[in-house]
């Protein structure tokens, strides 16, 4: 029997329910509104009263309107199919509604369930497995993707029948498990996962130790993510944080991308929705969209949904993580999600916390972040989910607490400056604020100087103290005047530049600038590191400033350039001749 | 609004606050519209039989016998093309008399466009200001805001660049606009001969404040019926929204929410946003795009409102007087228009990209020029180039007051840059300097 109940009580989009039986914390519930069936969160109970959130406007809602629980948390539909899908935050599919607008109410199905996948079991008869283990697999697209033992699965059992390779519909059986007291479980290709449970189906979570590219000089050069690692990008409006989410969604060394637009601009997504489907993945020479799952809760959309939009996101990516494939996941922004939070918190008159952010703030964060992670799957093999949200903090200032809980919680920090985004030196990410702690980890230094070359580490720190003691000598030129300095002091600040204007600035909107391969990335980078090395004679700062600036020109038309390509090297030849001309004798 | 026989009349209300009431009722819709006391008031909140409501007049003068009477419904907009022309007050009923709308009620405040019908905005709307056109493109389906301290040219601006901008229907939501600026609007517009395109919906300052909260959600209501249905073009003006999220945190007040950054309501971020994101670009050909006043205080854009809204909008543009020339300008720095990358370079010359960063790059040196000139040190001979470079600029491209076609900006640039710099100076792609460089 399903507990019932009846509407008592409306505030916005909180609903009190006096319910008749059971009811569970985070259980779903459908309210009716007249013919309409909308979704609905409980979040607190209080004797017969559950304070449930709804997944849409209650507009014409009244007392006493009759109220269904469902008896299960919110769960994700994890099935072949879910690949290059749009979906909202509570995983309908937007592509397969009907109309010009959402109407209320509106509920369609994550994937295809009459579609039929060529199958290939990958288990045998008599195994033992666990949940998570891999029974059998369909291609996706070009993804192997694996059919597992339903996570929800606690034990071991014993593969007892597997149906051999053929074409199948998800609904299909594809196995049958006997447990130890040999009672028999169907399995298909299809199953449900509550999506703010973490999915743990793995051995041990190791600390990353590979790099994951992204083709952003100032991100892999300067502060690089780990495979399975965080990062966050916190920014005043108008720094670029959308941009540069939408560079490296594009070019991020992944299999599967998975982003959560969350409580953001809708013609930001439909960038995504145009752009995608035409864009080719340089690595795989398949279309961007073919690896692509987008989770939708845009600024207008229903802000209860929206604060699940990010779990449901997380879901897909662990759940694609236990096929031992690399996922990234990123969610423009969270500071939407905790704001989605703060509002239903305050309509429940909870206590506030610091800005009336509810006192969990930290927690719920530090909680999500810990979901990602590089994992060694029962059978040897390693997926992994790296998560990159952006914060978008108030007034800029990042002394607020959603900024302040996602430093607790993300490694990499890539703090965009107002300052650099108003003189155009994009993306705007701060050299000396950001930071990776991942270039601090010993593993992820041993994978550089294999990968990119010896004393890599080192190298990247030596660029950092020369940013630093340049913005020293242009604060001693700003108070003494450009006069007031020995010329070493313009030489040095100019330095700097140099390495800004190369390697740290990228023109996103460049066809072969907005993507450096990490080859092309670590020759321009020795190339700058190569000029910081040498001492120039100058008669006097201008000559100075003259030089760098004609030599900063030389490298950037040498970043438009085609990779290796005669104007390419012929930039190179130009530049080396130019230093090689004003070296001090 | 008359009674029907089969409404029930209330007449007992137990609380009275300065914006709200609370009575008992039964059967009552959240969000319905009802009549307190011959003033229009909507449910707010609704606890078993407690139904608190909002009364958009103000609650001054009603009595706890006060008769209460519920529609059955949410506010609604009778929609035709017979809005063209016409001015309306925040409740959608029509200003100086005259006959009401005939046409299909709607509701005001409705459902989203599915993001993924959207089409990509591709269109661009020309207003002939450079500030606007060259360094910062609006294009159909945008939302952009103004920034602009009370004293400045804000609502002119606007008005004109609605007036410029070959739009099918201009729909004007005046929030706490002052009379004179209404009819400064009105006197515009009829002398443009615009009329009969232009809706407005007006609570002017002499209206009670909380009004105010329906005026974006009718202007847009009557934009969706013109876009949608009709497939045109149509530009929003909203001004001046800062008064909107003032009349937002009043009720928030009075109905004792906890208020978040500088007394606003925690959800001002989702109140703005359902507003703002109605701008789209619609498959039909028909778009509705969104320009907007957010008056600043002295200048501070961490407020909360310019603050969420500047998240919300696709950019925002900034005016400034500039103390060089004497005139208004459009600030090449802190504005932005994000949507500007769909049409620059495409829709407009290949160098418009190019040019407009490198103008805004060699305003950034004269800014630090003129702040060494401050600090009393001596200017390299680039510093007074760039001082004048900036002069001239600000002069023939950022002010205001500047018409001219996207091609004249640019070619504009290219004089200015040949006039004082070196080519390497600009730092622009090299096939595009030899293409275009003016000696």
């Amino acid at each position: 029997m399903k507990t019932l109940g009846r509407v008592n009580g409306i505030i916005s989009n909180i609903v009190i329910v006096k319910a008749d039986g059971a009811v569970g914390q985070n259980e779903i519930c459908y309210v009716y509104c007249g013919d309409t069936r909308m979704m609905a969160e409980v979040i607190k109970v209080i004797g017969d009263d559950a304070y449930v959130q709804v997944y849409d406007s209650t507009r014409g809602l009244k007392i006493g309107d009759k109220v269904e629980f469902m008896g299960h948390m919110l769960e994700a539909t994890l099935a072949p199919g879910l690949l290059s899908r749009n979906y909202d935050g509570l995983q309908n599919d937007l592509e397969k509604m009907d109309g010009l607008f959402i109407a209320r109410g509106s509920i369609t199905e994550p994937i295809d369930f009459e579609r039929k996948w060529e199958y290939t079991p990958l288990a045998n008869v008599g195994d033992k497995v666990t949940a998570g283990d891999w029974l059998g697999q369909v291609k996706e697209q070009w993804v192997d993707h694996k059919i597992m033992v339903p996570f929800v699965m606690q034990g071991t059992y014993t593969v007892k029948s597997l149906t051999p390779a053929g074409e199948y519909k998800v609904t299909d059986t594809i196995a049958v498990l006997a447990d130890k007291d040999g009672n028999e479980y169907n399995v298909t290709m299809v199953q449900k996962w509550p999506v703010k449970t973490p999915i743990r189906c793995y051995v041990e979570k190791p600390r990353p130790s590979r790099v994951m590219e992204t083709g952003v000089r100032a991100i892999d050069t300067f502060n690089p993510i780990a495979e399975g690692g965080t990062g966050f990008i916190p920014g005043p409006f108008g720094a670029g944080k959308t941009v540069l989410q939408h560079a490296i969604s594009k070019q991020a060394e992944a299999d599967v991308i998975i982003i959560v637009a969350c409580g953001e601009r809708a013609n930001e997504v439909v960038e995504i929705f145009a752009e995608f489907p035409e864009l080719i993945d340089s690595r795989t020479g398949h279309k961007l969209m073919e690896r692509t799952i987008i989770i939708c809760n845009t600024s207008n959309m229903p802000v209860a949904a929206r604060e699940t939009s990010v779990y449901t996101g997380m879901t897909i990516g662990e759940y694609y993580r236990a096929m031992g494939l690399k996922v990234l996941v990123m969610a423009d922004s969270t500071s939407r999600w905790a704001q989605a939070l703060r509002e239903m918190s305050n309509r429940l008159e909870e206590l506030p916390g610091q800005d009336a952010f509810p006192m969990d703030l930290s927690a719920i964060i530090a909680g999500f972040y810990a979901r990602t992670g590089l994992v060694k799957l029962n059978n040897g093999q390693t997926g992994s989910v790296t998560f990159l949200g952006t914060v978008s903090p108030a007034g800029g200032n990042l002394k607020e607490p959603v900024t302040e809980s996602t430093k607790k919680a993300a490694r990499c920090f890539y703090a965009l400056s107002q300052g650099r985004a108003d003189s155009k030196r994009y993306p705007a990410i701060d050299p000396l604020d950001s930071y990776s702690k991942y270039l601090e980890y010993p593993e992820v230094a041993s994978y550089l100087d294999e990968h990119i070359g010896k004393d890599w580490v080192s190298k990247v720190y030596e660029g950092k103290t020369i940013v630093q003691r340049g913005k020293e000598a242009n604060d001693q030129i700003n108070i003494l005047g450009d006069d007031g300095v020995p010329i070493e002091y313009h030489e040095r600040f100019w330095k700097s530049e140099l390495l800004d204007f190369v390697i740290l600035q990228q023109d996103a909107f460049d066809s072969i600038d907005a993507n450096c391969p990490i080859e092309r990335q670590k020759m321009m980078y020795e190339m700058v590191l190569d000029v910081c090395h040498k001492s120039f004679s100058f008669t006097d700062f201008e000559a100075c400033s003259r030089y760098f600036k004609g030599l900063i020109n030389l490298f950037r038309q040498m970043n438009y350039s085609e990779w290796q390509s005669e104007k390419f090297f012929d930039y190179k030849r130009q530049i080396e001749e130019s230093v090689s001309n004003q070296l001090s004798k | 609004m008359t009674t029907r026989a089969f409404q029930k009349v209330y007449t007992k209300i137990d609380n009275i606050t300065k914006a709200t009431i609370t009575l008992r009722a039964t059967g009552v819709g959240n969000d319905e519209l009802a009549t307190v006391g011959g003033k229009l008031a909507q449910v707010v909140k609704i606890m078993g039989e407690n139904v608190t409501l909002q009364v958009f007049a103000g609650t001054e003068g009603l009595a706890t016998n006060s008769e209460v009477v519920f529609h059955g419904e949410a506010p609604k907009l009778r929609v035709s093309d017979n809005l063209a022309g016409r001015f309306f007050n925040a409740y959608g009923e029509p200003l100086e008399g005259g006959e009401p709308i005939e046409g299909e009620a709607r509701e005001i405040g409705g459902p989203t466009v599915n993001p993924f019908r959207r089409l990509q905005p591709s269109e661009l709307i020309a207003t002939g200001i450079a500030g606007i056109d060259l360094n910062n493109t609006i294009v159909s389906g945008q939302k952009i805001p103004f920034f602009a301290d009370p004293d400045q040219p804000y609502n002119a601006v606007m008005a004109n660049v609605a007036l410029r901008a070959k739009a099918d229907k201009i729909i004007l939501g005046g929030m706490g606009l002052t009379n004179d600026d209404f009819l400064y609007f009105k006197q515009v517009f009829e002398n443009a001969g615009a009329l009969d395109r232009i809706v407005s919906f007006v609570n002017t300052t002499e209206n009670p404040p909380v009004e105010r909260l329906l005026v974006p959600d009718m202007a847009l209501t009557a934009a969706e019926y013109f876009a949608v249905d009709k497939g045109e073009k149509v530009l929003v003006l909203l001004t001046d929204m800062t008064l909107y999220a003032d009349a937002l945190a009043i009720v928030s007040n009075r109905m004792d929410q906890i208020p978040s950054k500088d007394s606003m309501p925690g959800s001002l971020y989702s109140d703005l946003a359902k507003i703002y994101e109605k701008a789209v670009q619609l498959p039909n050909g028909g778009s509705i795009t969104i320009i907007a006043v957010t008056t600043l205080s002295g200048g501070d854009i961490t407020h909360a409102i310019p603050d969420n809204t500047g998240y919300i909008t696709e950019g925002q543009l900034f005016l400034r007087n500039d103390s060089d020339t004497g005139k208004v300008i459009v600030d090449p720095f802190r504005s932005l228009s994000r949507l500007k990358q769909l049409v620059i370079g495409k829709k407009t010359r290949e160098d418009h990209p190019q040019v407009m960063n490198a103008c805004v790059r060699l305003y950034a040196d004269a800014a630090n020029a003129k702040t060494k000139l401050e600090n009393g040190f001596d200017l390299s001979d680039y510093d007074e180039r760039a001082l004048q470079f900036a002069h001239d600029y600000s002069e023939k491209l950022l002010a205001i007051d500047v018409n001219i076609e996207i091609e004249q900006m640019l070619d504009t640039a290219w004089t200015l840059f040949g006039k004082y710099f070196s080519k390497d100076e600009v730092a622009i792609k090299a096939e595009l300097i030899e293409k275009y460089w003016k000696a």
